[in-house]
């Protein structure tokens, strides 16, 4: 693909996170690059290590040693700003996590008017025309309780959208939703990835990482056991493990 | 005075004496010397007293709340610095604050604010608005902590997520949701404070009850003016709890 000729973006170095004095190896030694404009999907069973690495990329788990490396600078060093890092890097989550207290609009333009300093004018229009893409438009003034599952993640992406992130991190952004909304999430994801944004995705959507994935990597027990193209992964895969995986997956 | 009695002696004819015998003690009461005015300046500053008190109490109990469940929160994963120092120091300080406060009686705490710590200061309105308020903060606190601690946790993540810093999380993302859940609790509050500055006779404040008071002295008759104070007091009490309860259905139809 070609990604892998585009500039590295995060750069992840040897990176552990343990519990209970490394009782519990969460994390055991990951080592990986993210470029621009590359669709990475993270696949692994249950307690693979695979969200805790995802949240690690914005320090909302904090590795107990290891290096992440974002646009260059080193996040995980004490004098580093997160705060300002995390503006770069939009996170989805699996339970949405939309403002429950705000109207959609107001989710979205909160961090813009706050944090970018952008006028309440700027920042409506900027989330108008991106709920205009999600096909939302006609809920901006609705509150988040009033919104069907696959509407309150797709409010949830395009909030994040609102900051103009370097990169999106999708911690099982379908999970939680019921099977018929699955869909309509997973389709903003490729019109997305289409558009260029670069992507950490966590899933279980083996068809998504197959159809949109530039790179895929298997997570078993903290470590990275296998990486490469979805095609690699999915048509021809020689290790065991992931051969069980998804043998019991697909 | 004399009018006074004539009509009281002409009313006399048309009433059954025990009928009679109530006009008199309201009229003794109330109506002679205008008594009536010590129960309305009481309620004036027994109401003055509760708003002060409950504005200062709120802004204490929303920063007390803030250091008490930061410290819970985060004290774990904090680098070592002056940043987790000063949490801590901040902290004990709160809870010596909660449990002194909580630990004695509130009209014991208004006379060391009035005759200790301003003993110099001759106004008694401020000494009470601070004993009342430094008091009620304590009972805030726990209140608003228990509303932040119910918060989920997605809702931190997401602010900190979108580059709010922690402080930035609290003000625009937890803090109006915890309000919101603790809004009867808080309410609650503010309709003890009322009842509780009832003491504030203790210091010379001619509050609603001191007033009640000053009118049983000069009548010898303790019926009417203690049944109107109690009166007063319910009549305050009910109408603040209506007036919650709508607010309460409002905010709750803002989700919808």
């Amino acid at each position: 693909m070609s990604a892998d000729n585009n500039e590295v973006l995060i750069s992840v170095k040897d990176l552990c996170k343990h519990y209970n004095m490394g009782a519990i190896k969460a994390l055991d030694g990951i080592t990986t690059d993210i470029r621009k404009g590359e669709v990475l999907v993270i696949i692994g069973p249950s307690g693979s290590g695979k969200s805790t690495f995802l949240r690690s990329l914005n320090l909302l788990e904090r590795p107990t040693s290891g290096t992440i490396t974002f646009e260059g600078i080193d996040i995980t060093s004490p004098s580093t700003d997160i705060n300002k890092l995390r503006q770069k890097m939009g996170m989805v989550f699996q339970h949405f996590n939309l403002f429950p207290h705000l109207s959609i609009i107001e989710n979205m333009t909160l961090a813009p008017t706050k944090l970018l300093k952008m006028s309440k004018e700027d920042a409506e229009k900027k989330a108008r025309e991106l709920l205009a893409k999600v096909a939302l438009e006609d809920r901006a003034k609705a509150y988040p309780s009033q919104l069907s599952g696959g509407q309150k993640q797709r409010i949830a992406i395009v909030r994040a959208l609102c900051m103009s992130p370097d990169v999106l991190l999708f911690d099982e952004p379908t999970s939680a939703l019921d099977p018929e909304m699955v869909g309509e999430v997973l389709d903003v994801m490729k019109d997305l990835a289409k558009s260029g944004m670069t992507m950490a995705v966590v899933t279980h959507e083996m068809g998504f990482a197959r159809e949109v994935a530039t790179r895929v990597i298997f997570m078993d027990d903290g470590k990275i056991i296998e990486e490469g193209t979805p095609d690699e992964i999915f048509t021809n895969p020689t290790n065991e493990r992931l051969k069980t995986f998804l043998a019991k997956v697909l | 005075m004399i009018n006074m009695l004539s009509a009281g002696s002409r009313i006399c004819l048309a009433l059954p004496t025990w009928a009679q015998k109530i006009h008199d003690d309201f009229v003794l009461n109330f109506v002679n010397e205008d008594r009536y005015m010590y129960l309305v300046k009481g309620l004036l500053m027994t109401l003055e007293i509760t708003f002060l008190a409950v504005i200062l109490g709120v802004i204490l109990g929303v920063i007390a709340a803030i250091i008490r469940s930061t410290h819970d929160k985060t004290i774990k994963d904090m680098r070592p610095g002056f940043g987790k120092v000063l949490l801590k120091i901040l902290n004990i300080i709160t809870n010596v604050y909660l449990t002194v406060i909580r630990g004695t009686p509130v009209v014991v705490q208004l006379m060391i604010t009035y005759y200790i710590i301003f003993a110099s200061s001759t106004n008694q309105v401020l000494v009470a608005v601070l004993a009342f308020g430094f008091n009620s903060g304590a009972y805030v606190a726990e209140i608003i902590r228990s509303g932040i601690m119910s918060i989920d946790n997605g809702q931190f993540e997401a602010g900190r997520s979108l580059g709010f810093n922690y402080i930035q999380t609290m003000v625009y993302i937890i803090i109006p949701q915890a309000f919101k859940n603790v809004l009867p609790a808080l309410a609650n509050e503010f309709i003890v404070l009322i009842k509780e500055t009832s003491v504030s006779g203790y210091v010379g404040i001619m509050d609603l009850t001191r007033g009640g008071d000053v009118i049983r002295s000069r009548t010898f008759s303790a019926f009417m003016p203690l049944l109107a104070v109690a009166g007063i007091y319910l009549i305050i009490v009910i109408f603040f709890s209506k007036l919650v309860s709508v607010l309460e259905r409002r905010l709750r139809n803002s989700e919808r």
